[in-house]
């Protein structure tokens, strides 16, 4: 079988108390991934976008994270953690080019909001703001850890919609985790379950 | 000009004010009286005894002794600027590097003063030297310690922050920007307040026990002057110095924050 190009594989890969995984994230797929609050999950996507030393191999297509530079390999294996967090003043300073009007307008927020302050904003908008500023890296792997968690159900739907559509546009792939199982059964292709560090199926 | 030497009743008396101060620290119970008193027993004592080194130094110009001697003035400044840390580096790093760091600033702009702009008699005279090294060696030993204590606690506080410029694919440099400037900022402040202010504000110490040693204001004014600018540069060029390799080793050759190179008890 060919591996196409925004194919994710680990091999052995493990880190603290989680591992060793070996999985394999095809081009388009969208991995749910479900467990107890502390059983790895979180790190095994840090992991993965490579912000922690881990044994084994992460690899793209048919590079390894260690032959690209790590910025660049954060850019293509995109990590949104559940909790965003912001350090300049407005939000429009966050993002490199104008905030895409067509995706604020899909996430129901307000054309405007690039000028607001942060500290004005609510988790909710913050944690839609935090799915777009990540999409700006145009990332080909999207390790989700619960993207929708300070969301109420109208937009739990359009960040579920939005996902999917960009994954389908440009050909990327998804680790989701989420703790709502109805959820993933909507999005994902395929579920996996984590316990005491190991991957398993659902 | 005639100079009038203090006696030790003069400072006896003097140290009185100490006293008091203590007393009330002891009867409001600010908890402050035992550093105090301490810290100007140390201050006594260390004085005494440069004194005492000086006046044997300037008898007998040995470049070993001043060898010897600058060298231990740069070890105590490294230990000191670490006693100082809220969270200093693990294992040795910290010391080796704020005292590499201020041998490159201070030994070096010491060395360039005397030989370029006083120029004594004999380049390395102890009379020259030693002071000013030591200028120079406390100020930049002020400067590293804060900026090196405010890059390691705020990088604690705001490593969260870290990883997520991180995660949207920013270099470990990027990343660290903001705190590193501010690092940089508070280590050179003290320095730019005490240029700004000089004069106005306050007459620097040197300058002061310059005049009310017997030397004509003017004259002290110009080598306020002087070690005012090797301060600030020295102090710059050390703080520089050690910001760049403290936020270097800080994260790892895949720009991983490495938080456990800092110690995780304040």
């Amino acid at each position: 079988m060919t591996v196409l190009a925004n194919t994710l594989t680990t091999k052995n890969l493990s880190v603290f108390h989680v591992g060793p995984i070996n999985i394999t994230l095809h081009e388009g797929e969208c991995i749910g991934l479900s467990g107890p609050s502390g059983c790895g999950k979180s790190i095994f996507l840090k992991a993965l976008a490579d912000l922690l030393e881990s044994k084994g191999e992460v690899s793209l297509h048919d590079q390894t994270n260690t032959r690209i530079d790590a910025p660049e390999w954060r850019k293509k294996v995109q990590l949104i953690p559940a909790e965003s967090l912001w350090w300049f003043n407005t939000v429009g300073e966050h993002f490199k080019k104008p905030i895409n009007k067509t995706q604020l307008q899909l996430l129901s927020l307000n054309a405007d909001i690039e000028q607001q302050a942060v500290n004005q904003l609510s988790t909710g908008q913050k944690q839609r703001l935090a799915l777009l500023r990540s999409l700006e890296c145009k990332p080909t792997v999207l390790l989700l850890d619960e993207p929708t968690a300070s969301l109420d159900k109208d937009n739990t739907q359009r960040v579920e919609q939005l996902i999917q559509h960009y994954l389908k546009e440009n050909n990327a792939s998804a680790l989701w985790i989420s703790h709502d199982p109805e959820q993933l059964k909507r999005v994902s292709t395929k579920l996996l379950a984590m316990t005491n560090g190991q991957l398993e199926p659902a | 000009m005639n100079l009038i030497t203090l006696t030790s009743w003069d400072l006896l008396t003097t140290s009185s004010l100490i006293f008091i101060l203590a007393i009330i620290s002891i009867k409001q119970r600010l908890g402050l009286h035992k550093s105090l008193l301490i810290a100007a027993l140390r201050a006594s004592i260390q004085l005494f005894l440069i004194g005492f080194i000086l006046r044997w130094l300037f008898g007998d110009i040995n470049p070993l002794w001043l060898i010897i001697v600058s060298g231990i003035m740069l070890l105590a400044a490294g230990r000191e600027v670490i006693s100082r840390q809220q969270r200093p580096f693990t294992g040795s790093f910290g010391y080796l590097s704020s005292t590499l760091s201020m041998f490159l600033s201070s030994f070096v702009l010491t060395i360039g003063a005397l030989t370029v702009i006083i120029q004594p008699e004999l380049w390395y005279s102890p009379q020259y030297s030693i002071p000013l090294l030591g200028m120079l060696l406390g100020n930049t030993m002020n400067g590293i310690a804060i900026s090196m204590d405010r890059l390691t606690s705020s990088t604690w506080q705001q490593q969260q922050v870290i990883e997520q410029r991180l995660m949207l694919g920013e270099t470990s440099t990027e990343a660290l920007y903001d705190i590193k400037k501010e690092a940089m900022r508070a280590g050179m402040i003290p320095s730019i307040n005490g240029m700004a202010s000089a004069g106005i504000v306050a007459l620097p110490g040197m300058m002061t026990g310059q005049i009310l040693a017997g030397s004509p204001p003017i004259d002290a004014v110009k080598y306020q002057i002087l070690i005012l600018f090797l301060i600030t540069a020295g102090s710059g060029f050390g703080v520089y110095a050690s910001l760049h390799m403290g936020s270097k080793r800080l994260f790892d050759s895949r720009h991983r924050l490495r938080l456990e190179r800092i110690s995780a008890k304040p």
